[in-house]
């Protein structure tokens, strides 16, 4: 009885860890834009640095239900230390990466304990904490960090010695558009193993799922410290490629505008952060082209809108749709409630 | 042969209208204008776009036989995103001249820019002395917080200030506010006390407390323009406008823009400065007013004379060189000079940072309205950071 309990289990997460035809499509429009748009390699770039922030706050956010305004924190340190290593001379970019990571996962490891402790707003409230602190210990160690003026003379050597990052933005695409790629193999590999699984039952409820004997705690510290490692990457990615850390890594508004990135996207599924990055950034490139002074105020609208008409709903109705419509194609009956058990599990 | 005359035919019209899309571009120069539209420094990036569509509004926008378009990008005052608009404008939009730069880190960020693509920026904002350090190709229209500091130490030492606690945002400008004033006041035998604020949410009720209890003869404040009301209001809440400590300063703490609404408790308060919007000349007039006219009555400030005189610079500029920018373009800017609403400027070839005069002035009630009238000039001051260090 129990072994094949095990074995359904194990079909169904195979099944789940499959890539599916969209996916594939996707990231092929990924690397195509990297040949077919070579003039806005630089906004592109942007994208996908937001896109892995957005990915690691999903981690937890959508996953594992830990709520954060302070996730900014861990960006920012990784911008300053693979910013600070470039300027003292260790400019190849991808031990500044590592070390970025290593450093934000530190940093998550040694938080966690604190910010995972008691309600959503005390994690909430915690978290927020950590990043403040953090951009006023940034700002005191001016000689270090150069202050409010920012970093100077951040000096990144061509990647993996024969790439210079160059004006148009291409190697920085690139190199970010891969460190995204990789990371999100690597998060999608997480999430659809029993480990993540075990995630979503905590977000659903921590209550039973301790109660069925998920170590709830130590799972969440380590997701915890995983997605610290992200935000590290993706601020390294910043650093590297801008060439340039301010303060304002670490301000509040990166930690809200991710917030946001993930609303507009979705929680919970891996493509919600890189959809949002993608729709967030283009809104903003167009809308203050349009209008430099009241973008904000269109972007507020629509973000209004998308709450109010409930992009679940949408998102799931259009979804049910296309399902239906490449069934019917393929001519393969396979029946809807196969998998949204397989979600159930 | 009908395939090869359509082919031949479709041939011509692409050959033609490569060649027209070259033609157009050639007569259109770009002028990349980035600004601090959103954010905190918002106010600064409202008086420099104003100021620079004015200045187009009244020389027209052709240039040496082109036509000038003016591109307005917002960096939501966050240095990363002005790098990155910046880097667009030179390899999307190919433009031959970036100006604007609203704060210090904003004009940092992307300076390495204009050396590598050889792209001369024309700050009109940003104040550190350093600025013009991080690339041979940057100009400023602006000023320097040093040039109009050291004149404010010399007034004050000459006048019977023999104690000053200076009060400074913690940032570039701020630093080198404090450094000038410090230095000049300490070498002219006054007694100074610094204190720095932190840039970000700024509350400065704890220190303005400090203040008070050390009872100087006089307050010299630097806040960034923006803040300066803020600052007043917790002046007056802790009682130092009664204390007999006066309050001086750059202008950046009574800001044209802002004086208004900061009421009567600024006046007396001495500054000193490059620009004010009651400079008596001519030229000024007409820029107040049309400024005024384009911005629905609000007043420019220093950042809009910065703005204008930008505009001036690169105008003048293209025309030298009928219409090239890079090394020409930074070339013909150097060594300019010409009387701008503030009153004469120049750019000194050195350092690439104006000459200008600098104003003593003191807040005073004109027909009604609050403004910094002018009543002594330093004249063509360089800025003075410099100037030691060439020595």
């Amino acid at each position: 009885m129990k072994s094949h309990t095990e074995d359904d289990v194990r079909r169904v997460l195979t099944r789940r860890g499959r890539w599916g035809f969209s996916e594939i499509a996707f990231w092929l429009v990924a690397v195509a834009t990297l040949v077919f748009m070579p003039d806005r390699h630089l906004i592109l770039n942007e994208i996908a640095i937001i896109a892995l922030f957005a990915l690691s706050l999903d981690l937890i956010l959508g996953y594992a239900g830990i709520v954060s305004l302070g996730h900014a924190a861990f960006f920012g340190l990784g911008a300053y230390v693979a910013g600070i290593l470039a300027q003292q001379g260790i400019g190849n970019p991808l031990i500044g990466l590592a070390a970025a990571a290593l450093a934000a996962a530190i940093l998550g490891l040694a938080t966690s304990f604190l910010v995972l402790r008691g309600s959503d707003l005390t994690k909430l409230m915690v978290a927020l904490g950590v990043a403040l602190i953090l951009g006023e210990v940034a700002n005191r160690m001016a000689w270090l960090t150069g202050g409010a003026d920012g970093l100077q003379g951040v000096n990144v050597s061509p990647l993996l010695g024969l790439f210079e990052f160059d004006m148009f933005g291409t190697t920085a695409y690139a190199y970010s558009l891969t460190v995204l790629f990789v990371l999100f193999v690597l998060a999608r590999r997480v999430m659809a193993s029993p480990y993540g699984l075990s995630l979503r039952s905590i977000r659903d409820n921590p209550l039973r799922a301790r109660a069925i004997g998920i170590p709830v705690n130590r799972r969440l510290v380590v997701i915890y410290t995983l997605a610290a490692a992200y935000a590290g990457s993706a601020g390294a990615l910043l650093a590297q490629t801008i060439q340039f850390v301010s303060l304002d890594v670490l301000a509040f508004h990166r930690s809200a505008d991710v917030m946001l990135v993930l609303v507009i996207g979705g929680a919970g599924y891996l493509y919600g952060g890189i959809i949002g990055a993608v729709v967030f950034k283009i809104l903003q490139d167009y809308l203050s082209d349009l209008t430099p002074q009241y973008w904000l105020f269109w972007i507020g609208l629509i973000l209004v809108l998308l709450v109010l008409m409930d992009r679940e709903r949408m998102v799931s109705k259009a979804r049910t749709l296309w399902k239906r419509t490449a069934n019917r194609l393929t001519h393969r009956a396979e029946p809807l409630a196969t998998t949204r058990t397989a979600r159930e599990i | 042969m009908l395939r090869r005359t359509v082919l031949s035919a479709v041939g011509a019209a692409a050959f033609t209208m490569a060649l027209g899309g070259a033609a157009v571009a050639q007569e259109t120069l770009k002028i990349g204008l980035i600004l601090p539209m959103t954010g905190p420094f918002a106010s600064n990036g409202r008086q420099i776009e104003t100021a620079a569509k004015l200045y187009m509004q009244q020389h027209g926008d052709t240039v040496a036989g082109k036509k000038i378009e003016l591109i307005v990008k917002d960096d939501a005052s966050v240095a990363d995103v002005a790098k990155r608009i910046a880097q667009e404008l030179i390899v999307k939009d190919k433009i031959v001249v970036m100006a604007g730069f609203g704060n210090t880190p904003l004009a940092l960020a992307p300076a390495p820019l204009a050396t590598q693509a050889k792209v001369p920026a024309v700050v009109m904002a940003a104040a550190t002395s350093s600025v013009t350090d991080a690339s041979p190709f940057i100009v400023r229209s602006g000023f320097t917080q040093p040039q109009v500091n050291v004149p404010m130490a010399e007034w004050a030492a000459q006048n019977g200030i023999k104690k000053v606690v200076t009060l400074v945002s913690d940032y570039g400008p701020g630093i080198d506010a404090e450094k000038a004033f410090s230095g000049t006041f300490t070498t002219k035998g006054g007694q100074v006390e610094n204190l720095r604020v932190p840039l970000a949410n700024p509350d400065f009720s704890p220190f303005l407390q400090k203040v008070a209890d050390a009872k100087p003869d006089a307050l010299f404040a630097f806040v960034p323009s923006g803040v300066g009301a803020q600052f007043m209001k917790q002046f007056v809440e802790r009682g130092l406008d009664k204390s007999g400590i006066r309050l001086i300063g750059p202008g950046d703490v009574t800001d044209d823009e802002l004086l208004n609404s900061i009421g009567d408790v600024a006046i007396g308060t001495i500054t000193t400065m490059h620009y004010s919007a009651a400079h008596d000349s001519p030229e000024n007039k007409l820029f107040v007013e049309g400024f005024k006219k384009a911005a629905n009555g609000l007043r420019p400030n220093f950042m809009a004379v910065g703005g204008y005189d930008g505009m001036h610079l690169i105008y003048e500029g293209l025309k030298k060189t009928n219409g090239a920018g890079g090394q020409a373009l930074l070339d013909a800017m150097k060594g300019m000079s010409w009387v701008s609403p503030r009153g004469p400027v120049a750019i000194d070839p050195e350092t690439r940072d104006p000459i200008q005069n600098v104003y003593v002035r003191k807040v005073e009630r004109v027909n009604g309205e609050l403004y910094n009238v002018e009543f002594a000039t330093i004249p063509n001051v360089k800025d003075p950071t410099k100037a030691t260090k060439s020595n």
